[in-house]
């Protein structure tokens, strides 16, 4: 205003210059920056077009199956796709999926939060180090070698573990067992818990971690003991991240193809028993299925294949939103 | 003197009674030796048995003996650190045994000849070939899946710490994470339904794209992480002096970060070489060399073990080679996990000084 004032002269005017310079400053003019960032921006949208292509395309081809279904695709216990006309139904395999898994968090989801409250808040300094490292090889182990191991080593061990279960809790129904091999349900749960307890115990440990201090210390001041210190300052604060690592590892469980496929021995029925064999997964079935599937059979599978993907994608979804949510409030991500 | 003193006092005063600190492992050995002793007398032949046996009396034992001496506080305590322990060593058992039994069967066939010879015409119950043509299909595979999966996964990460702002970057964030969710034969589905589309046979690539799929999510989520470490003010002081952003990123940031990446990167190739599922659907195994992953049914280390297992009928010889390719298959995994925390350390981001 005032040198204006005193040159009076009208001021050059300002309008283009300050706009050329602004594109110039804000960078996204320049070809590189403009290449760049198309280039990016791309494979961020392009990863969203693959997700959006496994819905599409695993729908299509399940719809030609299901289309020709003549029995209820969701009720029925068979899966015969050679009939005429043919007959299939998901019934089996949601049950032992569910079963399967069921098992295995129930195993799973414990020891990880004790492992994961281990490492926080038991385990000496120097050791904590060491031991997440082997969790972490826990996770690092191919499936198919635990599936390996599963089958052959696992599978004979539980003949004495299951017939201590027939004698004491058989008249459950649960844990009744005809004495087929030990490859069945509960096997199959107690090896996927094996292989969830990573991905549970690393996110618990992290959100235990981020447990208030203060709290902590405080409930000590007033001479409660360690394990009164987790009751009432750490596992309240970690709840909904231990529901969401637990939602995880089911993810996982759900999925999880080659261990079950070596270890179980399939039918297309379900046991009242978790110790008698029998029952199927999804993952299972359409890997023991797969090879000697027709292409129509193959559309069976991957209709299959199309309910666990639903699945899993609402059960990581939900367990992603309980994250996404918990780190708003408690700040921990700031 | 005074300590004499203070020594000789009851310990009870002002602390309460409390158990010598040797008592934990006193409790353990004697439950351990209970639990052997009754695994013999009861004729258990199961050694998992006997481990159970041991944990219950050690819990018990504990339980009692601290609300005896210390009260019912201490005692729950007490109890849970036991818990916490016996469930540490729980987790432990499997992956010692897992590793031992590995290694103990696997070097019995391991050898060069091994490693140099593909099954060819041998019967799957006769002893002899090796895994050449399934090292050779899986190193292609995932040779081929990360020169896939990294660039798009880096750079999706570029977008999402660099440029990502609003619903789209939200919408991506979102769907990584729901992605690193697909479980492995979904993933493999996918391509199949792709392939009965386009009627095409089974080949390697179409594998490579499978294990592209999962792999591309793991490595958005660990570059984003490292590029999150880098220090704004590199990134300021590059545009301040008047640094085009697309060359701030190239020369500044992701060279800072470029340890953290290849870490990162390298993990998710141990994640995806031991993938079954995808190549048990897409590639379908080849007793011979094939070298071309564009054309014809190739060869994989993990479904060469599947199949070694699931075609045997019970054979030793089959056991012993799917044994032997697991060996392979954990040692290489291990070996990348190991020179991929070897890069992260050295490489760490240089924040400051």
């Amino acid at each position: 205003m005032e040198s204006t004032q005193i040159t009076d002269t009208p001021p050059p005017t300002p309008q283009p210059v300050s706009a050329e310079q602004k594109r110039a400053a804000r960078g996204a003019t320049r070809p590189g920056d403009r290449i760049f960032l198309g280039l990016s921006r791309g494979s961020g949208i392009f990863l969203l077009v693959i997700m959006a292509a496994i819905a599409v395309f695993l729908t299509y081809r399940a719809s030609l199956a299901i289309s020709k279904d003549d029995a209820n695709f969701l009720t029925t216990f068979e899966w015969n796709t050679g009939l005429v006309p043919p007959k299939f139904g998901i019934a089996v395999l949601a049950f032992g999926t569910v079963v399967s898994s069921i098992v295995a968090m129930v195993i799973a989801v414990p020891i990880a939060v004790a492992i994961a409250l281990f490492l926080t808040h038991y385990a000496p300094r120097k050791l904590s180090g060491p031991i997440s490292y082997v969790i972490d090889l826990l996770a690092a182990v191919p499936s198919i070698v635990y599936g390996l191991w599963g089958a052959l080593i696992l599978v004979p061990h539980m003949n004495g573990l299951f017939g201590w279960l027939d004698t004491y809790l058989g008249w459950t129904g649960i844990f009744s067992w005809q004495g087929g091999a030990p490859r069945s349900m509960l096997t199959v749960g107690i090896l996927l818990a094996i292989m969830i307890l990573p991905i549970v115990t690393n996110v618990s440990r992290e959100v235990f971690r981020q447990a208030p201090q203060m709290i902590e210390e405080a409930a000590l001041a007033l001479g409660a003991t360690r394990w009164e210190v987790i009751r009432m300052a750490v596992l309240p604060f970690g709840r909904s991240g231990v529901i969401s690592a637990s939602m995880l590892g089911l993810g996982r469980a759900l999925g999880e193809t080659m261990a079950v496929a070596t270890v179980l021995s399939p039918t297309f029925d379900i046991q009242s028993s978790l110790l008698d064999p029998g029952g199927g997964t999804f993952a299972q079935n359409i890997a023991s299925k797969f090879g000697e599937a027709t292409e129509f059979g193959r559309d069976a599978l991957i209709a299959s294949g199309l309910v666990l993907f639903v699945i899993t994608l609402l059960v990581n979804g939900a367990a992603r939103m309980i994250i996404a949510r918990r780190k708003e409030y408690s700040g921990a991500n700031a | 003197m005074s300590h004499a003193a203070i020594a000789d006092k009851p310990a009870s005063t002002l602390r309460g009674a409390s158990l010598p600190k040797w008592s934990p492992y006193a409790i353990a050995a004697g439950s351990l030796a209970v639990a052997v002793g009754i695994g013999l007398a009861a004729g258990l032949d199961s050694k998992v048995q006997w481990g159970l046996i041991a944990a219950i009396l050690f819990l018990l034992g504990t339980f009692g003996i601290a609300a005896r001496v210390e009260g019912r506080r201490q005692a729950k305590d007490r109890i849970a650190t036991s818990l916490v322990w016996v469930s540490f060593l729980l987790a432990v058992v499997p992956l010692v045994s897992l590793v031992w039994v590995t290694v103990a069967r696997g070097v019995k066939v391991l050898d060069v000849y091994f490693l140099t010879h593909s099954m060819g015409v041998v019967a799957d119950t006769e002893p002899g070939g090796g895994i050449y043509a399934a090292i050779l299909g899986s190193l292609e595979q995932v040779g081929l899946a990360t020169v896939i999966a990294a660039p798009i996964g880096v750079l999706t990460a570029v977008y999402l710490v660099e440029y990502g702002r609003g619903n789209l970057s939200r919408a991506i964030t979102f769907f990584v994470d729901v992605m690193t969710g697909i479980p492995s034969i979904v993933a493999g589905l996918f391509i199949l339904s792709l392939m009965l589309m386009l009627d095409m046979e089974p080949f390697g690539f179409a594998g490579s794209m499978a294990l592209a799929i999962l792999m591309m999510p793991v490595v958005v989520r660990s570059t984003e992480e490292m590029l999150k470490l880098v220090p704004n003010e590199l990134r300021e002081a590059s545009l301040a002096l008047g640094i085009p952003k697309w060359r701030t990123i190239l020369k500044v940031v992701l060279p800072t970060s470029i340890g953290g990446i290849t870490t990162g990167i390298m993990l998710a190739i141990a994640r995806i070489a031991g993938e079954t599922a995808p190549v048990l659907l897409l590639v379908w195994g080849n007793p011979f060399i094939n070298a071309n992953p564009f054309e014809g049914a190739q060869a994989s280390l993990p479904l060469y073990i599947y199949q070694q297992y699931a075609n045997s009928a019970g054979s030793g010889a089959a056991y012993d080679r799917a044994w032997a390719a697991s060996l392979t298959l954990i040692a290489f995994v291990m070996i990348l996990n190991l020179v991929a925390r070897g890069i992260a350390r050295w490489k760490a981001p240089k924040t400051g000084r």
